[in-house]
């Protein structure tokens, strides 16, 4: 591989990101697959960074995922998205981040059916005001929260307790960086590094101290895919997609996976469950899963954040060996507590997938 | 004949031109931005359909052209229309007032990296067609190994007939060049599986058809029709390939020691800076827009200026010889009915 090569690319994938002031939309799902992630985003943003990120309670679904399904109308989705710029308009805002890729994928795409289309967007407008008497601005930037953590992401590690790096041999981890499918394979200028060899997920790793995988199978869905999972027929076709990923990666021997999609995680976390009980198989070390984070947990991380106020006793795989690999210090103890020092309950132990 | 003749441009076309106006008696000028003549044809090992060596082709086209005054590594900074005239000012700070500009700019290959999804410039085996053939004849290449060669892929139309690498038009040679160049491969390592990736395979020229069949059924190069989605890399350094073989209505996949691509033909960046000098009116294809298309490829719309070659669009090696050899009839025709 040619790392110059790749430099190249990315060089001419740079989009303009806003310092300040952006108004924040939160995923459907994330908050039930990994309840930290948008909390350290707006953590890192706010207090860390002194950052201007507004969140408007009332914001909904931007109906990406039943878009995706094919189950309503584009002007219904178009029509969500418009209420959304309202509520930024209102608000006094004008540059958009999402938490969401399908969201950012979404909001991107009806931009530019707009600007292709103007007499689409007038429909919206009217079907908007008869619905609930509301207007909008579209923004003037719409970036994906990843887009951000990437802006800041020398900031973060200047203020950094660990590296990416095991703490034993002094080696960088290695990394395996997974982009959402609707980051930029759909508007490759729209994402930090283009479609083929994104770099919002790189930088970040790069900075942080790790060293990122380029596998065969980089660019393949995790598995989620939407129509694949939620239509319970073709839930096959969905972990076979990510036993591929698993497959193709095994080689390198990664340490941990950084992703940067609400599904995305999810299904590589999970599916390792399925896979070790189906194939009898597992991809980490000494039984255990390769551990899969979102970039906010791993940013929490290497600040220095409490492993389980981070919400990572949510996930399948173990992820304890990462951290003692790295000297990130956990109790053990306190994996299952929550607020109060309140009983979570323990989950059961995997019958193949090592857990702790 | 005391008639200053321009032409721009030193590669084959150029040379065939030259050697023809110097057979009825003229004493051209050619200006070469390179160091050497023959252009893209000095570069390549041998030409498609009989093996013929390029250098072969260059040779007997140089030797027609040794009264000739030649400048190489020479650009022309500018030209002015004068009022019959033209006068063009090249790099060595040698000015010419002519009559007559013949273009010969020729083409320019597809840059392969834009392609992003292919690799070149970021996987160490993924090569150019144009690299392929300097392998060929110098044997000089990192990403060729030689000693472990068991799988090649050639992609055709690679930045051809592809709105979204901003140029639609067939290339016309990649086909066929293909073809040769698969055969070439199996020539040197007959026990290596050879694939190529299609779209349509477009066999127009003498003996193409033939030559062709003969890939499939005397080298056994195995010809896929579809297009390549994407190209990685795996942990030993080898391509993996993935395309669709739409007849067979399947997703494949292979690992290949080396993946070539057909790099398309795109119009000399440097013969539209030229032509903007006159100024000269582009094709919608990108390429400098002949007097007609039928009747007169190799005029333009400004008296005087000529064309011949792949300036006004892509050629093979006979068809580009024997527009030189119009083209420099064309001059002669104009230069004595002007006297008249």
């Amino acid at each position: 591989m040619i790392y110059q090569g790749k430099q190249k690319i990315w060089s001419e994938y740079q989009k303009e990101i806003p310092d300040d002031h952006w108004f924040y939309v939160r995923s459907c799902i994330r908050q039930n697959f990994f309840p930290g992630a948008e909390v350290m985003f707006m953590k890192i943003c706010r207090d860390l960074l002194g950052k201007d990120i507004y969140e408007a309670a009332h914001h909904t679904t931007c109906g990406g995922i039943a878009y995706h399904c094919d189950t309503i109308p584009q002007e219904t989705v178009m029509t969500i998205v418009a209420r959304q710029f309202a509520l930024m308009t209102e608000a006094g805002y004008e540059n958009y981040v999402a938490s969401c890729i399908t969201s950012f994928g979404n909001y991107i795409e009806i931009l530019e059916t707009w600007n292709e289309f103007p007499e689409v967007e007038a429909k919206v407008r009217e079907m908007l005001w008869k619905a609930c008497r509301r207007e909008f601005n579209k923004p003037k930037y719409v970036a994906h929260a990843s887009d951000l953590v990437y802006k800041f992401r020398n900031d973060i590690a200047a203020r950094a307790k660990f590296r990416l790096v095991n703490r034993k041999t002094g080696e960088p981890l290695k990394v395996v960086e997974h982009i959402g499918c609707h980051y930029s394979k759909m508007f490759p200028s729209k994402g930090v590094g283009g479609a083929e060899y994104p770099y919002v997920l790189c930088g970040m790793i790069e900075s942080w101290g790790g060293n990122v995988i380029d596998y065969p199978e980089r660019r393949h869905c995790c598995g989620y895919g939407f129509r694949q999972y939620h239509v319970k027929a073709n839930r096959g076709y969905s972990i076979a997609n990510t036993h591929k990923k698993f497959e193709s990666m095994e080689p390198y021997h990664p340490d941990m996976i950084i992703t940067n999609c609400p599904g995305c995680p999810y299904f590589l976390d999970r599916w390792q469950y399925a896979i070790s009980e189906l194939e009898g198989k597992t991809y980490g070390e000494n039984g255990y899963g390769i551990p899969v984070f979102t970039y906010e947990e791993v940013a929490g991380l290497v600040l220095g954040y409490d492993p389980w106020d981070l919400g990572l006793q949510l996930h399948q795989v173990a992820v304890e060996p990462l951290l003692d690999k790295i000297g990130i210090p956990y109790d053990p103890d306190e994996k299952y507590r929550g607020i109060n020092h309140k009983d979570l309950l323990k989950p059961e132990i995997p019958g193949v997938l090592r857990c702790c | 004949m005391k008639e200053n003749i321009v032409i721009i441009g030193g590669g084959i076309a150029g040379l065939e031109a030259a050697g023809q106006l110097i057979r009825l008696g003229y004493s051209p000028i050619i200006v070469e931005k390179q160091d050497h003549l023959g252009g893209h044809v000095a570069e390549w090992h041998c030409l498609f359909p009989d093996m013929t060596p390029a250098s072969d082709v260059v040779s007997r086209l140089t030797e027609n052209v040794s009264e000739a005054n030649i400048f190489v590594n020479t650009e022309i900074l500018f030209i002015n229309h004068l009022k019959d005239s033209y006068n063009v000012m090249l790099s060595n700070g040698i000015s010419i007032v002519t009559r007559i500009i013949l273009f010969t700019t020729g083409f320019r290959l597809f840059d392969a990296s834009k392609k992003e999804e292919y690799g070149y410039g970021v996987y160490d085996q993924v090569i150019t067609n144009r690299d392929l053939e300097q392998w060929f004849s110098t044997g000089n290449d990192d990403r060729v190994n030689s000693r472990e060669l068991n799988a090649v892929g050639f992609v055709h139309c690679v930045g051809s007939r592809d709105e979204k690498a901003g140029n639609g038009q067939c290339s016309k040679v990649c086909c066929i060049t293909a073809v040769k160049q698969a055969i070439e491969m199996k020539q040197r390592f007959p026990e290596a599986q050879v694939y190529c990736f299609y779209m349509d395979l477009r066999m127009f020229g003498k003996k193409y058809e033939d030559f062709y069949i003969s890939a499939q059924r005397d080298y056994g190069v195995r010809f896929i029709r579809g297009r390549v989605s994407e190209v990685s890399e795996n942990i030993e350094g080898k391509v993996i390939v993935k395309a669709e073989d739409t007849l067979a209505g399947k997703p494949v996949k292979v690992t290949l020691d080396l993946l070539v691509l057909m790099a398309g033909i795109v119009c000399n960046p440097d013969c539209t800076k030229v032509a903007s000098m006159i100024p000269l009116q582009m094709d919608s294809d990108g390429f400098l827009k002949s007097r007609d298309n039928i009747m007169d490829i190799t005029g333009s719309s400004r008296s005087g200026i000529f064309y011949a070659g792949a300036c006004t669009g892509a050629k093979t090696v006979p068809e580009t010889l024997a527009e030189a050899r119009s083209a420099a009839l064309d001059i002669h025709n104009y230069i004595t009915s002007s006297r008249i």
